[in-house]
């Protein structure tokens, strides 16, 4: 069996988001890190691996984005993935998630893995929608949010998060699965891990190796565009009630919420 | 949120962001950095206070450690290594001052930092086998034994005393102040092996757990590093076999000398790191905590201390970065470290005292872990060789 594990290079957690207003896109200088939910994907994969009930011939970490997302894939590679696909290429840049998933997509027709793992969500982007739209381009069952995953008689019984309780879902492969963040515990990578991972293979793709359309990525090929970015209205400030009268203090607070019919 | 490749959690944007690398250190490093920093936020950190009251860490954090690799991060792979370098353990030594207990960092400190390098530079084949390869695996814990009842800074005054005899020695006598020794399995300990005094007649024998006539006579009690075990040991009549010889007989004090440098610089990263994090906090403090209708931070008498603060741990980050640039390039830096450790060590502890000042009285209770840090970092000036004989060696290097 073959795993990939899409994983996206986003701004450190600890750097302040800006946007930069000329492009309308994240402001991307400054640290960057790999994407905390795709730590989660990885460790996923490892523990399939790891857990013997299939043989798990490699797992292959895949990253689109411009030449600094190396980093990212060395990080993936230094939690346990074997090798790494890169596909950058300037045409790229500007994609919508529709866009992204279709040029993700044709990474993976290259690579035909049984198993697609991702995170459910980026740090920055946030969309929550790269699995559904990679799925649909392979032709494969789509679970998001997974917080558990048994190997079953070559099936996968998944459970998911949903916004009361859980699903437990089985599904056969190939499939594409995104997973939250309580699904595990990333490991550390070790020193050797972390000094070995630039030694493990990396393909660097361009949008061409993979057949991709250029005229469905990039800003161009987006069919969604950013027409302006407003920060959130500022807070209105607190009323502040003095108590001097306990007992007026009280009513006071009590016909606040009356008004706003926060008292049943 | 979990993801070992994250930043710590619970900061103001910009504070504890990875950093883009300050030479000698690389992006590698870096990287490095923050899992570490990671692992001690959240492995050892939670625990720091529970271990500073029972004045005593747990030997499995040892295995712990060891399971993560970060007994072995210098050492090569064939003995259970990591196959790093010194950078890759000066990245550790920094990042473990975050770990809230001066104790805990010096139990693990004195097991990588001053009792294992002597067996991996001088030790045998055989001794590495037995000695180091454990040590790494985090089954046996080490301490170095030099200091005695009445030799400190003149380590040529060392009088506990090695007589050969058929297979081996006989040791007699005492050590004290030695850090892990009320657990350690092994002792690298440095013994007189001629009549005479003075640097000549010095040697080092690995003296281990269970030999007869062997003993902890007390576990010392002590203003800070709590959590560590301090440990006056007697030898009456301890027959130590000939293969525990580590090194040259006679040729001891050389080994000593060694050492000290990567002691002395692993004491600077830890202050350097140990003033990051307490700066750090004490703006998040600053900043919040209000008087006189303003963040304290506001007024000038503390903005001005914190501007010194800062000033001291970006003077003592650029001393100590470069002496350990020297050092990892195989450069003699005994001035250098010298002069790091010198500086660092009483400033980490008056960039403390400041950030106590700072807290006023929250910075006197001990939920705050100032109190404790200002008392773990008092012995910065005393341990590794005193400020005293720093200024002697600096003096004797000027020509005087
Ligand atoms: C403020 C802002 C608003 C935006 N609004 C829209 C919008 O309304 N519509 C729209 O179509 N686009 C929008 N975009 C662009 C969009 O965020 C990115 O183009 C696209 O990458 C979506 O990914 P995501 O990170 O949100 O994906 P998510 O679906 O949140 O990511 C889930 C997972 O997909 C994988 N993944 C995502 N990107 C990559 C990658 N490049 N390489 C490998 N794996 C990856 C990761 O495993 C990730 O964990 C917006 C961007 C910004 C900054
Ligand atoms: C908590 C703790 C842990 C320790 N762990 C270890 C350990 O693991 N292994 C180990 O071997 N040792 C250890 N030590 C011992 C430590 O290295 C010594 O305490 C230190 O070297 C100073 O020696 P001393 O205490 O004998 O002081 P002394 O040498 O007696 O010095 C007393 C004072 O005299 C001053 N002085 C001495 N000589 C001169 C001079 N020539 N000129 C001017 N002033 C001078 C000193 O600076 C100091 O102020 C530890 C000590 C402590 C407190």
């Amino acid at each position: 069996m073959k795993i990939c594990v899409l994983v996206k290079e986003v701004p450190d957690a600890a750097v302040e988001k800006r946007m930069d207003p000329s492009t309308k896109r994240l402001d991307r200088s400054g640290e960057k890190n790999l994407n905390p939910f795709d730590t989660h994907a990885i460790e996923a994969a490892m523990q399939i691996k790891e857990g013997g009930a299939v043989d798990v011939d490699e797992i292959v970490a895949v990253t689109m984005g411009p030449e600094s997302a190396v980093r990212a894939l060395h990080k993936a590679v230094s939690l346990g993935a074997d090798r790494s696909v890169h596909l950058t290429d300037p045409a790229l840049a500007g994609s919508d998630v529709c866009a992204t998933g279709y040029a993700l997509a044709q990474v993976l027709k290259a690579e035909s893995p049984d198993l697609v793992l991702l995170g459910q969500q980026s740090d920055d982007g946030e969309c929550y929608t790269v699995g559904a739209v990679v799925a649909d381009h392979l032709q494969m069952p789509s679970l998001t949010q997974v917080i558990k995953i048994d190997v079953q008689d070559g099936k996968l019984r998944c459970e998911r998060q949903a916004e009361y309780g859980y699903d437990t879902v089985e599904v056969e492969l190939p499939a594409v699965i995104s997973v939250g963040d309580a699904i595990n515990e990333p490991r550390y990578p070790s020193l050797k891990a972390i000094m070995g991972a630039k030694k493990k293979p990396l393909d660097t793709k361009s949008a061409a190796d993979v057949g991709i359309d250029p005229s469905r990525v990039g800003e161009q090929g987006s069919r969604t565009a950013v027409l302006a970015i407003n920060p959130p209205p500022a807070k209105e400030p607190g009323e502040i009630i003095e108590d001097e009268d306990t007992d007026e203090t009280v009513q006071k607070i009590v016909s606040w919420l009356e008004e706003r019919k926060l008292l049943a | 949120m979990a993801g070992q490749w994250t930043s710590a959690s619970g900061r103001a944007p910009g504070e504890g962001a990875p950093r883009a690398p300050a030479p000698p250190f690389t992006r590698e490093h870096e990287d490095f950095r923050q899992v570490t920093r990671s692992f001690v936020e959240r492995e050892l950190r939670p625990h720091a206070q529970e271990w500073e009251d029972a004045r005593w860490f747990p030997n499995e954090v040892f295995r712990l450690l060891a399971a993560h690799g970060y007994l072995g991060l210098k050492y090569p792979e064939e003995y259970g290594g990591q196959g790093g370098d010194y950078l890759h353990d000066a990245v550790f030594a920094e990042e473990l001052a975050r770990c809230g207990s001066g104790g805990l960092a010096a139990g693990i400190g004195a097991h990588t930092g001053i009792a294992t390098p002597p067996i991996w530079k001088f030790g045998t084949e055989e001794q590495k086998r037995r000695f180091l390869a454990p040590a790494i695996r985090g089954e046996k814990i080490a301490a170095l034994g030099i200091t005695e009842p009445g030799a400190g800074s003149d380590v040529a005054g060392i009088r506990t005393h090695a007589r050969r005899v058929d297979g081996g020695f006989v040791v007699n006598g005492s050590k004290t102040f030695i850090t892990n020794g009320v657990r350690a399995d092994f002792v690298v300990t440095a013994v007189r092996t001629t009549p005479e005094g003075g640097h000549r007649g010095l040697s080092f024998l690995v003296i281990e757990k269970g030999m007869e006539g062997f003993s902890v006579s007390r576990k010392l009690d002590k203003l800070g590093w709590h959590a560590s075990d301090t440990a006056e040991l007697a030898f009456d009549d301890v027959l130590v076999p000939e293969e525990n010889l580590l090194g040259e007989e006679n040729r001891g004090f050389y080994l000593i000398m060694a050492n000290f440098q990567w002691e002395r610089l692993l004491m600077a990263l830890g202050a350097v790191g140990s003033m990051q994090a307490t700066l750090e906090r004490t703006l998040e403090f600053a900043r919040e905590r209000r008087a006189f209708g303003r963040p304290i931070g506001r007024h000038q008498a503390i903005r001005h201390k914190l501007a010194e603060m800062a000033l001291k741990l970006e003077t003592g980050r650029a001393l100590t970065y470069n002496a350990l640039r020297l050092f990892a390039e195989g450069h003699d830096a005994v001035r250098e470290v010298t002069m790091a450790k010198l500086k660092t060590q009483r400033d980490a502890f008056e960039v403390a005292d400041a950030a106590l000042q700072i807290h006023g009285g929250a910075g006197y209770m001990k939920e705050y872990e100032i109190e404790r840090a200002l008392r773990d970092l008092r012995l910065g000036p005393i341990g590794g060789g005193t400020d005293e004989i720093m200024r002697e060696i600096l003096g004797r290097q000027l020509g005087l």
